[in-house]
């Protein structure tokens, strides 16, 4: 007897152990997923954060930015900064003549350098005359090339840069001219049609004007739902078809959202295209169901006794609602207002419907104004042909991995902030 | 016995389907505290809470016949619940302090009722009601703590505080110390035994003692239906029906 008691024993603990080694296979198999994944992207995307520069002495010739000597700031910024900037590269290679190849010279630059040094000249005009050190953005392929992966060993046919202008550049390197700086346009600056200029700021602008709109609706309109539909509605065979409904429409594909966004927003109603005004009102439609529910489950875990006891000293059911219900279910509505928002924020394909896939260079400062959002310019970015892309686009799933990580830590932070007991 | 001030006349209550009250007549007198006893489900609770219409919030129950208090039918179209509650106060089987302040707690009710022109006033409510509640030594100095850190026999006395800060005419109570140990429940007691002087008191419980000690009358119930109703020293030491005495005694229930 007590023999088969200890063998049921023993198989209710190995059973037991068993359970429990499969518990932590799972969990160290998901560990290890979002460590390969999270390292992979941060491998990828963290050298994009460096840019390389040539540092040069550049002669702001006053015949060539102000012949007149106006200072006009109009005229200034029309001159020839590329040809500045050239001269000073002829100064580096005094063996380059010609036309065409003082031309390749110049085009181991980026055309940003032109554009840095007509800033710096416009910030201070007091340098114009001078010779200055200036430290010239490389172009994409040269870039590349300094990194080690410019493909040296292809035929130059096959290659970007010409056997010039990899001697050029090694001359450079040779002479310590060549620098390596925190790439800050990448999170300043916009699109770009060349990667080593294309920064992510348009595109995080349009996003913050994007979710500004679908938190502004998704937020009031799925609280009062889930207020009515908890603390009011009767419960009836329609509020349960509207319930069930409600779940479902939180199971729809986003794509759908976005369909419905083009017929009914740009279509019927004539919102404009690209506008964040439009996309933030898909996202809210895509958001709502998860407010909604969040709410209804923040507001039930509210204990029965506390409309209890508002009710009975004479609170109105709305009294109850608002002064004591609403308050005590504000953290958990918060936590999946959170939530939702966060996945808004990572959402692509709805907002591609609605035309948010626009090449945007100037931040939109509002609603109405054309935008792209940070999980389309990973989209846009890992499309684009250029080689160059690559980190950047690694380097935007690292910002848009750093918005959502900070929106998921809030929420929990709100969540043990302001967790009562009672 | 004195008059009655709260009257029902053939009561029935419908849950859906079920009927939990049977045509139930009762008279609750003024001033004096009714205890209602009976085994579990027998409609004492569901009686007390048609006094303040707390059914209303129950979407299927249904209400038939007549409860009125001082004359006025309760379910006459024109009545306004949020008013009646503040006529009739309730307290309930847990200790309920809203999350809030011990201040906050007493005061809320006033506040909605508009019953405090200024904060002085209001601060004189919250002062009288917690020292009528028997609380007012004890919080005093801990006004701002929140109401739900105090023990739960001086959670239940706040929640008396908090019912009476809207100066009812009524005030029922449901098991109020089912949930507090001894000594809570002797100063509920005594605090009772105070304020019927000052309210008309019905009170549910479970326990035989308690209802002889703080209650002038008794009413039994059994299945929904009022078995007997009188005087509680003779329905403790005389009862006329077989099922009060069995009741009373232990033998059932």
């Amino acid at each position: 007897m007590s023999d088969r008691r200890g063998k049921v024993l023993r198989k209710r603990y190995a059973a037991e152990r068993r359970f429990r080694r499969t518990g932590a296979a799972a969990v160290i198999s998901a560990l290890v997923a979002l460590v390969v994944l999270l390292g992979s992207v941060l491998w990828q995307g963290m050298p994009a954060f460096l840019e390389h520069r040539v540092r040069l002495e550049v002669t702001l010739d006053e015949t060539v930015i102000d012949p007149d000597g106006t200072r006009d700031p109009m005229l200034m910024e029309e001159a020839n900064y590329t040809g500045l900037l050239r001269d000073a590269l002829v100064a580096q290679f005094p063996e380059a003549s010609g036309r065409r190849e003082k031309r390749a010279l110049g085009a181991i630059l980026s055309p940003g350098a032109a554009y840095d040094l007509r800033d710096r000249v416009l910030d201070d005009p007091s340098l114009i005359g001078r010779t200055i050190a200036f430290e010239a953005l490389l172009s994409d392929d040269a870039d590349l090339l300094v990194r080690g992966l410019g493909g040296r060993d292809q035929p130059e046919t096959e290659r970007a840069l010409s056997d010039a202008q990899i001697g050029w550049l090694d001359a450079l390197a040779e002479r310590g001219r060549v620098v390596s700086a925190f790439a800050a346009r990448l999170l300043t600056s916009g699109d770009s049609r060349e990667p080593e200029l294309a920064g992510v700021w348009s595109a995080v602008v349009g996003s913050f004007w994007t979710l500004l709109t679908t938190l502004a609706l998704s937020f009031p309109l799925g609280v009062a739902a889930a207020i009515y539909l908890e603390e009011l509605a009767p419960k009836n065979r329609w509020t349960h078809w509207l319930e069930i409904n409600i779940n479902n429409l939180a199971a729809v594909p986003s794509i759908v959202f976005g369909l419905l966004g083009l017929a009914i927003f740009l279509g019927f109603f004539g919102l404009p295209r690209s506008a964040p005004l439009a996309g933030g009102m898909v996202l809210a439609l895509m958001t709502l169901p998860t407010v909604i529910i969040a709410g209804r489950a923040a507001i039930r875990s509210v204990p029965p006794s506390i409309r209890e006891a508002a009710l009975g000293v004479g609170a109105s059911q709305l009294q109850s609602v608002f002064h004591h219900v609403l308050p005590l279910a504000m953290p958990g509505v918060m936590t999946g207002t959170i939530l939702g928002m966060a996945r808004a924020l990572g959402e692509t394909a709805p907002l591609l419907m609605i035309g948010m896939v626009a090449f945007i260079v100037d931040a939109p400062s509002g609603p109405l104004e054309p935008a792209t959002v940070l999980p389309v310019q990973v989209y846009l970015w890992a499309e684009s042909p250029e080689r160059a892309f690559v980190p950047r686009t690694s380097a935007a799933i690292i910002v848009l991995l750093a918005f959502l990580v900070l929106m998921n830590l809030s929420a929990v932070l709100l969540r043990n902030r302001f967790e009562r007991r009672w | 016995m004195t008059s009655a001030k709260i009257s029902a006349r053939g009561l029935s209550v419908y849950y859906g389907e079920k009927q939990a009250l049977f045509d139930v007549d009762l008279d609750i007198p003024e001033h004096r505290v009714t205890a209602l006893i009976g085994p579990s489900g027998c409609g004492k609770s569901t009686f007390i809470r048609c006094i303040n219409r707390m059914n209303d919030v129950i979407e299927s129950c249904r209400v038939e016949g007549k409860i009125a208090i001082d004359g006025e039918d309760l379910y006459a179209p024109y009545v306004d619940v949020v008013a009646l509650r503040a006529r009739v106060g309730m307290v309930f089987q847990k200790p309920n302090p809203f999350p809030k302040s011990v201040y906050e707690n007493v005061a809320y009710g006033p506040r909605i009722h508009g019953l405090a022109e200024s904060r002085a006033a209001l601060d004189e409510i919250v002062i009288r009601s917690l020292e009528r509640a028997g609380l007012w030594g004890e919080v005093k100095d801990r006004l701002h703590d929140p109401g739900t850190s105090l023990s739960g026999g001086q959670q239940q006395r706040l929640c008396i505080a908090r019912a009476i800060a809207v100066s009812p005419e009524v005030i029922l109570m449901d098991e109020p110390c089912s949930a507090l140990d001894p000594i809570a429940t002797a100063r509920i007691e005594e605090l009772i035994a105070e304020l019927r002087e000052s309210f008309t008191i019905a009170i549910v419980t479970h326990s035989m003692q308690q209802a002889a000690r703080v209650s002038q009358s008794t009413a039994f119930f059994h299945l929904g239906r009022v078995i007997e109703f009188g005087e509680t020293a003779q329905i403790f030491t005389d009862p006329r029906d077989t099922k009060t005495r069995d009741y009373i005694t232990g033998r059932f229930g």
